[in-house]
């Protein structure tokens, strides 16, 4: 088993550049205090008087972080100086666990909201007539908390996870990786709480206002840097492709959230702004942006996320390291193309339509390299899929990937996509992606992942894992096929002509038909909601029950990081 | 560490690179994989040498088969429209306030108006005409300014209190906001509403509003109450409410006045759709 050596040679010691990065982290943060109160004092709005107010208290609480990080490392260094051991030996464990807690948290939140705007289509009744509750207020909160929240831990986490395990090296920076993951924490908050007060700048994926943008573009800096200096200091020679993902996602994801988040405030002082781009453009930036979120958020991180934990619990070796080389490289030059098929026949020229469809369809097979290369791995290891349940969320995972995958160029096809836009089908094409391939992918790296970081001898209880597995497989049948049925069935009756041409249905007509299906889905959803509550639980007694504690002995063997 | 061994399992060479106990296959690229990568990029070619793909620094290639979106759709629609234009013609001659004769040109006329009703009308009237409070129900034969269907194609045609220069307007006072009459008052004028639609004894307070009512409404709404089509007053003798028929509903409608609003459809549909429209809507049941 591998043990990451010393840190690198620099030329102040360690502990000192820790007190630097504190002091400086601590300037920032009055900083923080400060403008949040001036923010506050001067606000033109009342979300953005709360937005301030919630800045100085967040700058406050991470100012009394910072002091006791302080004393700790004091302790610290004492200890060193003792044992000549210090916790900076070894890999940085901590910050992967918070990021694993904050993945299940945001994920529950997530899925529940999911399933209260599901119910509320079905029931509108459920919308409250309060304007905090309605759907258009909880849809992006759900899309949010599942994707950036949910799937963004995810990321981070496990990232920070397999960079330090794959380079053989510790985590760069002590305060760095506790500010991506707090200052990620904070943009999360930002964003739901400003949702629900009504805040919007009517984006997509990109929802929140310009401050929020501003605060997330310093966190991912610090990311991409922290993920960059670790790999600099890497003792592997080749850099693991699960880091090229990663890092493709990473740097993507920059670039993509800046250009699309360009805009004027009205005021510093108010939350409302105005996009750098109009009209068509405008709709092209955004859909480039928000296609790319699924490239690269979705399919290029999470596929790091496949390139570790799939080979790694299936103990096998990756399957071709040429597939993986030419997928990469075509997937990411490919997918940046693919954002226009989301405007088929609309303002956008028909040349720009045309290079959407076609980009995604090249898209098909680069995208399909990773399922074959996750799938082939388990080649004289399928038969742990009956006795290893979190290895069959892994499997299934990468199935629905390749099912998502040929969807997508599928109904990225002009003639397919005037009967699928904007109905049904398309949610159900997204859930098959995000509960079959994103939640699934996470499902089991976080089913991996626990024992080791917590220093288990292994999880509470298969049984719930397998119960976990079968409940939320069920609940994603039932979803999209409810949107597929519904989906087709709408575009059909949008398009329905009588003999003499005249149109058939009116729209009200289409959402009444839709009714048996919303309700259909809302199950579905639960089911999914519920496997996930069994495996939070699941969680829960495998960090604290006695049972799944390590003797002293095997401790050593299980968690050989900590040398 | 970076030499390959072979792998016992699958018999390949691995290529010799070790992450955190993750080793790597030698495997060829799989060959169906690579000939379906490449058949969807000769596609993609193909495809952009027939269509509008590649922008150009003014301009874009424009493909050999000279698409355009905007072009079809424009071909479409006027397929559409010359495969209805006998019947359109037709109804479009017709004189106003005349059913067709022809069994065709009168499904025509239902079937348009039917698709027309759905998508411009259901909103506030419903999908099955029954209205809702502040709508009226189109099935019944309860008119405000007509149920012929020369008086239904006018009110589609100008609205009711809308931008149009000849638009349908009842001017209703606002008895209690402007102060006319005093709230008891109103109370009087109410019961005396509501016992119109009532048999049975009249109470003191309706003999009191009759008096009220006969000072001031019978100039719009007629002595007996039974309205005028002419001014768009309702008809209040007919059990039929437009905005609740309970106490508290005619209370607030004396006291406020109700100014329901339509739209104008004149230029925002052509003349044979606002024809087809006013065909069906005087077929639901109510029409005279």
């Amino acid at each position: 088993m591998t043990v990451p050596p010393n840190q690198p040679a620099v030329s102040l010691p360690a502990s000192a550049l820790g007190s630097i990065s504190r002091l400086f982290m601590m300037a920032l943060l009055g900083g923080a205090v400060f403008l949040g109160l001036l923010i506050a004092a001067n606000a033109l709005d009342e979300p953005m008087r709360i937005h301030g107010y919630l800045f100085a208290a967040v700058g406050v609480a991470g100012l009394f972080l910072m002091i006791k990080a302080h004393y700790d490392a004091v302790e610290r260094d004492a200890l060193l100086a003792l044992t000549g051991k210090s916790p900076r030996d070894g890999y940085n464990d901590g910050v992967v666990r918070a990021g694993v807690i904050a993945t299940m948290f945001w994920g529950i939140a997530g899925f529940l909201v999911g399933l209260v705007i599901a119910l509320q289509l079905a029931f509108p009744v459920l919308n409250f007539d309060l304007p905090w509750t309605n759907f258009g207020r909880l849809r992006p909160l759900h899309t949010s908390a599942v994707i950036f929240a949910f799937g963004g831990n995810a990321l981070i986490a496990t990232s920070f996870y397999v960079v330090q395990r794959t380079c053989r090296v510790r985590l760069a920076g002590d305060v760095a990786p506790w500010f991506v993951f707090w200052g990620y924490q904070f943009f999360i908050v930002l964003a739901a709480t400003g949702y629900l007060l009504g805040i919007t700048q009517s984006k997509e994926y990109a929802e929140p206002e310009w401050y929020v943008d501003l605060w997330l573009t310093v966190v991912w800096v610090v990311y991409l840097l922290v993920f960059l200096e670790t790999i600099r200091r890497r003792s592997e020679p080749h850099i693991y492709v699960a880091n090229w993902f990663y890092l493709s996602f990473i740097v993507t994801v920059a670039m993509l959230h800046i250009v699309n988040n360009l805009s004027m405030p009205v005021s510093f002082f108010g939350s409302k702004s105005y996009s750098l781009f109009s009209g068509v453009q405008d709709a092209l930036t955004q859909w480039w942006y928000g296609h790319n979120a699924v490239g690269f958020f979705l399919t290029a991180g999470f596929l790091g996320m496949m390139y570790y934990f799939v080979p790694k619990r299936a103990e096998r070796p990756v399957y071709s390291y040429r597939l993986s080389i030419l997928h990469f490289w075509s997937l990411i030059f490919m997918y940046i193309w693919a954002g226009p098929h989301h405007l088929h026949y609309t303002a956008l020229p028909d040349w720009a339509q045309t290079l959407g469809m076609t980009f995604s369809i090249m898209l098909w097979m680069p995208s399909w390299g990773g399922m074959i290369n996750g799938l082939m791995t388990l080649s004289g290891a399928w038969d742990k899929l009956r006795t290893d349940p979190v290895i069959r969320f892994l499997v299934t995972a990468v199935a629905f990937y390749g099912m998502s995958t040929f969807e997508g160029p599928l109904m990225s096809i002009k003639s397919v996509n005037a009967l699928s836009h904007y109905t049904d089908w398309t949610i159900g094409h997204v859930h098959s992606g995000a509960l079959g391939w994103v939640a699934y992918i996470t499902f089991g790296a976080v089913y991996h992942l626990v024992p080791l970081l917590w220093n288990r001898s292994g999880l509470y209880s298969m049984k719930l894992v397998s119960w976990h597995f079968w409940i939320a497989s069920l609940g994603i049948v039932l979803y999209i096929t409810a949107m597929w049925v519904s989906g087709i069935m709408q575009g059909l009756m949008w398009r329905a002509f009588d003999q003499l041409g005249f149109l058939q249905y009116s729209f009200a007509e289409t959402v009444a038909a839709m009714h048996p299906f919303y309700v259909i889905r809302a199950m579905g959803g639960a089911l999914f909601l519920g496997g996930a509550l069994l495996m939070v639980y699941n969680l829960w007694r495998t960090v604290r029950d006695p049972a799944t504690a390590l003797a002293p002995s095997e401790s050593g063997a299980a968690a050989p990081a900590m040398a | 560490m970076s030499t390959p061994r072979k792998d016992d399992v699958s018999g390949v060479d691995t290529t010799g690179h070790e992450w955190d106990g993750i080793e790597e296959l030698n495997n060829p690229l799989p060959r169906w994989w690579l000939w379906t990568f490449l058949a969807c990029i000769v596609w993609s070619i193909g495809y952009w040498v027939v269509m509008p793909a590649w922008p150009l620094v003014a301009d874009h290639t424009r493909g050999m088969l000279g698409y355009s979106q905007r072009a079809v759709v424009a071909d479409s629609l006027a397929k559409a429209k010359a495969s209805q234009s006998g019947y359109a013609k037709r109804l479009a001659a017709l004189p106003a306030g005349e059913n067709p004769a022809d069994p065709d040109l009168q499904s025509f006329a239902l079937g348009g108006g039917r698709s027309a009703y759905a998508v411009n009308c259901s909103q506030c009237h419903g999908s099955g005409a029954a209205g809702a409070k502040g709508y009226p129900n189109l099935n019944d034969d309860d008119w405000l300014w007509g149920g012929k269907l020369a008086d239904i194609e006018q009110t589609l045609r100008v609205g009711i209190r809308s931008t149009h220069p000849d638009t349908r307007l009842n001017d209703m006072p606002a008895f209690g906001r402007d102060g006319l009459l005093t709230l008891p008052q109103i109370a009087d004028v109410a019961d005396y509403v509501l016992s119109l639609s009532h048999s049975g004894a009249v109470s003191p307070q309706a003999a009191r509003g009759q008096t009220l009512f006969a000072e001031n409404c019978t100039a719009c709404h007629g002595e007996t109450g039974r309205g005028n089509r002419e001014l768009g007053a309702p008809n209040l003798a007919d059990g039929l409410w437009l905005y609740g028929g309970d106490r508290a509903s005619v209370i607030a409608s004396i006291s406020e006045s109700r100014r329901g609003v339509m739209p104008t459809w004149e230029g925002r549909l052509d003349d044979v759709t606002i024809r087809q429209l006013a065909i069906y809507v005087h077929s639901l049941g109510g029409g005279e």
